[in-house]
């Protein structure tokens, strides 16, 4: 293998883990705002990962220009939709998770 | 090489019917909505490793571009929507 081929591994590896992270966050946090906390950043993070070793793997060419545009898009877009949604639920009135002693609930 | 980039993809997929749990059980809309949105950012992964198993780097790029916007495009659209529905429906 080559040092290409070993840092386009990483780079996807570790894409992966933050993947695998934030979907396990998606399943299991208890609260609307926690799991688009969790998918929020995760996703960011492992998709620019993923595609940064992706374009590492292509090389110099085109093609690895247009898919770090693509990851420079994302690292934008991802964020901003998030925020979009979670304002979106705040407005609708949406509560947070909180834990209060005393209470029932 | 191709063989690791098959069982990343393969995995992608794995993780991709782990979200789709959030959508189809998802307590509220909004909750349907944040797992739309991590899927399809997990497709777009998934299609360019499609372009690199299958040699058609070039044509899945664009595919995969494409499905960005429309991945962003649609999460603002929705929430416009459901910002403007008022409470009852989020709920």
């Amino acid at each position: 293998m080559s040092i290409k081929e070993i840092l386009a591994v990483l780079f996807l590896l570790s894409g992966f883990f933050f993947f695998l992270t934030a979907t396990l966050g998606l399943l299991r946090f208890p609260d609307f705002y926690a799991r688009l906390h969790a998918t929020g950043k995760g996703d960011t993070l492992a998709v620019t990962l993923c595609l940064i070793g992706l374009a590492v793997y292509q090389g110099i060419s085109v093609n690895s220009i247009k898919i770090v545009f693509i990851a420079v898009f994302m690292f934008l877009a991802q964020p901003t939709a998030t925020h979009a949604i979670s304002r979106a639920a705040f407005r609708c009135g949406v509560l947070p998770w909180t834990i209060t002693e005393g209470d029932e609930q | 090489m191709k063989l690791f980039f098959l069982v990343f993809g393969v995995g992608m997929c794995g993780l991709v019917l782990l979200c789709l749990y959030r959508v189809t059980w998802g307590p509220t809309v909004l909750n349907r909505a944040a797992g739309i949105s991590a899927i399809g950012t997990k497709t777009l992964t998934i299609l360019l490793l499609m372009g690199v198993i299958y040699d058609r780097v070039a044509m899945f790029i664009d595919i995969s571009m494409v499905y960005a916007l429309l991945n962003f495009i649609g999460s603002l659209v929705l929430a416009k929507y459901l910002e403007g529905t008022g409470d009852v429906s989020c709920q």
